[in-house]
């Protein structure tokens, strides 16, 4: 593995290497979600978060407690299991103590638990042995390309609504076509930087 | 009557219900894997067993575990035979292992499964959800491959790694790149959505 620095890992997550637009991860609730802009922030801002989040545990959680007992082939369930847990804890902090920000995020947070791109993120990371500060740089920078590329649907789809699309096309079939096109925009920021 | 509702549900889950076409769900993987053929039939195999065996575990002890905690349990479950995926490709497919990479971890968060497993799974008999974990699967393996397909064909001029175009082909970069399987899904749907609308008014006719 060649050492990166975790800033350009930072920004390459967020153009060259889009969760969504480049390795399709968390496309369900991007589809489901991306109808309005300011919905779409929120979970948007959600997600980032739990990637931070659950990035920092799960790292530790693998280094330090399956490495050591060769037990790497729990890894599926213990991720699962600690994005689940950690949801859940945010979900009753954010309640007990920052209400606004609880009922901002609070219906999304549910939902995040079974985003792809959650456990992709812990995947990637384990595959490609980051460092932690690698790690911490890559699951940033995924989630706010993921924030980037929902808010950008969102607007598009908010446009589209006055479009007239052939009616086999309307709904899923259009949406699919617009990330289409995203995804062949964002190849043109393949020259800044390049991660496996 | 027991075979006439297998072919319903078989019906159900690889065309009018299925997956990718019509719920729209399953679809971060389905996309991520379609650039070889083979790669994307080794994920549908790994999907259709990991589905239709949770769904029948899940099944089977419905009336066991409290309502409360399911959702853990199931996820437990899948992960349980993800797992079993992973080790075997790992053992005899150690290429196709590291090619579909953290794709068959995150077959686990692949809504097909827990969709079925809570809209079928934790209603009806183990059987019966056997069988229809088995139908959603090869939905979903149909879509994949109808995909791969064209990406394989168009962007390497091969199909499986069979040379099927010869030196004169100019393969079609884009093909191999990330926009092309949305657009190709895209298209999927819409073809889809315009075959059953066909065949509803002619059986509207009749």
């Amino acid at each position: 593995m060649i050492e990166l620095n975790p800033f350009v890992i930072f920004i390459a997550a967020i153009f060259t290497n889009n969760m969504i637009l480049s390795n399709f991860l968390g496309m369900c609730s991007f589809v489901a979600v991306s109808k309005e802009i300011n919905t779409s922030l929120g979970l948007g801002q959600a997600v980032t978060f739990v990637l931070a989040g659950t990035s920092i545990i799960n790292y530790l959680v693998y280094h330090y407690l399956l490495v050591p007992y060769n037990l790497e082939f729990l890894r599926f369930i213990i991720f699962i299991i600690s994005i689940a847990a950690f949801v859940q804890l945010i979900e009753m902090i954010l309640e007990r103590y920052i209400p606004n920000l609880y009922y901002a995020l609070g219906i999304f947070l549910p939902l995040i638990t079974v985003n792809c791109a959650i456990l992709g993120v812990s995947l990637f990371m384990v595959i490609r042995d980051y460092t932690f500060l690698q790690s911490f740089g890559f699951a940033v920078g995924s989630g706010l390309g993921w924030t980037l590329a929902i808010v950008a649907l969102a607007g598009i789809r908010q446009k589209l609504k006055r479009a007239d699309v052939p009616k086999g096309l309307e709904g899923p079939g259009i949406t699919l076509i617009v990330i289409g096109l995203m995804a062949l925009a964002f190849i043109g920021f393949s020259g800044i930087v390049q991660i496996s | 009557m027991a075979k006439q509702k297998t072919r319903e549900i078989f019906s159900m889950g690889v065309w009018l219900d299925n997956p990718i076409l019509r719920q729209l769900i399953g679809i971060c993987s389905a996309l991520a894997v379609t650039n070889l053929l083979v790669n994307s039939l080794v994920m549908g195999i790994g999907t259709t067993f990991v589905t239709a065996f949770s769904s029948l575990t899940i099944s089977s002890i419905r009336n066991y575990t409290p309502n409360h905690i399911r959702m853990m349990v199931q996820v437990l479950i899948i992960a349980a035979y993800v797992i079993m995926v992973d080790i075997f490709l790992k053992a005899y497919m150690p290429e196709m292992s590291k090619a579909l990479g953290p794709y068959i971890g995150l077959i686990i968060t692949n809504c097909i499964i827990m969709g079925r497993a809570e809209a079928y799974a934790q209603k009806n008999k183990p059987m019966p959800s056997f069988f229809d974990g088995i139908a959603n699967g090869i939905g979903y393996t149909g879509v994949l491959l109808f995909i791969a397909f064209f990406r394989e064909l168009l962007g390497f001029g091969s199909l499986f790694g069979i040379q099927i175009f010869g030196d004169w082909w100019t393969p079609w970069t884009i093909m191999i790149m990330p926009p092309s399987a949305f657009f190709l899904l895209g298209i999927a749907i819409w073809l889809a959505h315009n075959l059953r609308e066909k065949y509803q008014s002619e059986g509207a006719k009749s």
